[in-house]
């Protein structure tokens, strides 16, 4: 591992990170505290593994005791500004601002699979040892995140509240 | 096998490539057959595209210092004392982000070691400058076709109102508005630029305690200059790399619209 290979990550690393907590600069500090990890950690990994997934792996955990922490409050910022990249393009079928609301609905589980799957073009048994979960788990996951999705945004399923202050 | 038939679970692994190759075509022919199923395979794939285009251009923004910071060993190249003072503020001001991810309290404490607990007005706005200032991409977070807005937004924030002065006299147009952490709290920039591309930005915070008004001051920050001054619980400083003689004119227009008002 050194600075150039972790280097070559980090745009992957903030897309996946940016997609899953959905703001940027949390986003951003969650990939500043998986490198800070992968440094402290870097005794554990294996010269002659891939480095893409125990980087992924290293966020992941960050995540869940991100998640399971108490944390300071976001402030909603309404007014319309946009937080995420928008390409802004006529010709979408799925409005940008819609599918992101949608997204942030989904339970993080299921929004991590879908993305590691859809965004990172993962196989099925990387994403389970990346997540530390079976394969059949990342399959119904998978299955149960994209169907949820798909409702959200056919207006099936009641959408309780499109900004989510977690 | 493959005559067993199409569940779900067939379709997300059609979709993402996962099924052996006989039953991949087991489900293409039932595909053929059943439109239904295939109308759900077509929205599951959308709904992947739409996804991938989504975050698409998060792969191409420039990273943020404070990362490539961090892709840096530790052991390798000890962080470096910067020879000039205001380069390590500029990191300091990139970690501390927003402050939403449990871990930047403590990272801002460490980092005060060698460091005053509260930067001065002129440094901080100084600092702000020659951080945003430069970008080309991103220099402000909303943008003056969205003044409205942006005057909303940062009132809000900063719990008062607040609202950009206009320049065009001085041959100074607003590009747009950013917030940013100031010593304890919310602080604004607002940011202009004239024919050339040459960037001034003026920094308010709402964080002086002292109350007590202040006349013009000067400083100079590496290669910014900034004239900066209190009224009441407000400090403003503007900042640019121009000469002070052009600055503190445009200086003394932004004070007289903010005293008129």
């Amino acid at each position: 591992m050194d600075r150039q290979t972790l280097l070559a990550e980090l745009p992957r690393l903030r897309r996946y990170a940016r997609a899953l907590v959905g703001e940027r600069c949390a986003a951003d500090d969650l990939v500043q505290d998986t490198l800070e990890r992968a440094w402290a950690r870097f005794g554990q990994w294996r010269a002659d593994g891939d480095l893409r997934p125990w980087l992924f792996a290293i966020m992941h955990n960050l995540r869940m005791d991100q998640l399971r922490k108490p944390r300071l409050d976001l402030v909603p910022i309404d007014d319309d500004v946009p937080e995420l990249p928008v390409r802004a393009n006529q010709s979408d079928r799925i409005e940008v601002a819609d599918l992101a609301a949608a997204l942030a609905q989904l339970p993080e589980e299921q929004r991590a699979v879908l993305l590691l799957v859809t965004l990172e073009e993962m196989r099925y048994a990387d994403v389970a040892s990346t997540l530390g979960i079976a394969v059949g788990t990342v399959m119904s996951r998978l299955s149960r995140g994209r169907e949820h999705l798909r409702q959200i945004l056919a207006g099936e399923a009641p959408s309780p509240q499109l900004r989510v202050v977690r | 096998m493959n005559s067993s038939p199409v569940t779900d679970a067939d379709l997300h692994a059609f979709l993402d490539g996962e099924l052996p190759p006989e039953r991949h075509r087991a489900v293409e022919v039932w595909l053929a057959a059943h439109p239904d199923g295939a109308r759900r395979l077509e929205s599951f794939r959308e709904q992947q595209r739409a996804l991938r285009r989504m975050f698409a251009p998060v792969l191409d923004e420039p990273l943020p210092e404070a990362l490539i910071q961090a892709s840096r060993s530790p052991i390798a190249a000890p962080r470096a004392r910067p020879r000039r003072p205001w380069l390590q503020l500029v990191a300091a001001v990139l970690m501390t982000c927003t402050g939403v991810a449990g871990g930047w309290i403590a990272r801002g404490q460490q980092d005060a070691v060698g460091m005053a607990a509260v930067v001065p007005l002129p440094r901080q706005a100084a600092v702000a400058h020659v951080v945003f200032s430069p970008d080309v991409k991103r220099p402000v977070e909303i943008r003056a076709e969205h003044e409205e807005q942006l005057i909303t937004w940062l009132s809000k924030r900063l719990g008062t109102a607040v609202r950009p002065p206009r320049l065009t006299a001085q041959g100074f147009e607003l590009i747009g508005g950013r917030l940013l952490p100031g010593n304890t709290g919310p602080v604004a920039q607002f940011m202009y630029h004239d024919a050339s591309g040459q960037r001034l930005t003026l920094y308010v915070s709402t964080e002086n305690a002292s109350n007590r008004d202040t006349a013009f001051r000067f400083a100079q920050e590496g290669p910014v200059n900034v004239f900066y001054w209190i009224d009441g619980k407000f400090g403003y400083a503007l900042s640019a790399g121009i000469p002070k003689d052009t600055l503190a004119g445009i200086a003394t227009a932004v004070y007289e619209q903010l005293e008129s008002r």
